[in-house]
């Protein structure tokens, strides 16, 4: 039964995984394919790690486990927001779907519109 | 049972680094291939972990955490030169 649901978690994660993978594949534009891949890959991992937590709950596995969760959460918002600054500071192209653009008008009209 | 579906779980883990590569090949502007690499960095980690617990040996999960930390560092650094090549 443990092992049951262990496993489930790890496929679950796996899962969440192929996600952001089909995403970071299939959408249209820099920052959509960000969105898709932070979120569900650093959930997609913390799920394995749970399966692993769950079918070894030994003192090493469950520390380290729990250190590269910390390390993830940590990480993930710093390196999205970073990328995010360098794309939109270099007039990386928007969706042309989209209906709200914040920055100044000469910085949006540099960058332009494309449909992909 | 839970080995079957660890074996499962790194076939599908093979299939997203796959569909991964072919976003970092194809994609158009340079944050995209960042990206891209960021999410291979951690599915490689994920590889790591699936096959820390289908041995359940632990030094797997150090391997793991080396990577992902590899990885953002890799992030930060592609990032910063983006914006510096941009403004010179």
């Amino acid at each position: 039964m443990i092992e049951l649901i262990a496993g489930v978690l790890v496929l679950a994660g796996s899962g969440l995984a192929m996600l952001a993978a089909v995403g970071v594949l299939r959408l249209p534009d820099v920052f959509t394919r960000m969105q898709a891949s932070t979120k569900a890959s650093t959930l997609g991992l913390g799920m394995m790690l749970g399966g692993l937590v769950i079918l070894h709950p030994d003192a090493e596995m469950v520390i380290r486990a729990v250190s590269i969760i910390a390390f993830l959460m940590l990480t993930a918002a710093v390196s999205a927001h970073v990328i995010a600054r360098a794309a939109a500071r270099t007039g990386s192209p928007l969706w042309i779907g989209t209906h709200v653009d914040e920055r100044p008008i000469e910085e949006s009209e540099e960058a332009g519109r494309v449909v992909s | 049972m839970a080995d079957i579906m660890l074996r499962v779980s790194l076939g599908i883990l093979a299939i997203a680094a796959l569909l991964t590569l072919f976003r970092v090949i194809r994609g158009p502007t340079l944050p995209d291939r960042v990206v891209a690499l960021d999410l291979f960095g951690i599915l490689i980690a994920g590889f790591t972990v699936v096959n820390a617990a289908a041995t359940g040996l632990s030094f797997f999960l150090d391997v793991a955490l080396v990577i992902a930390l590899l990885s953002f560092v890799g992030t930060i650094g592609y990032s910063r030169y983006i914006e510096v090549a941009e403004r010179t």
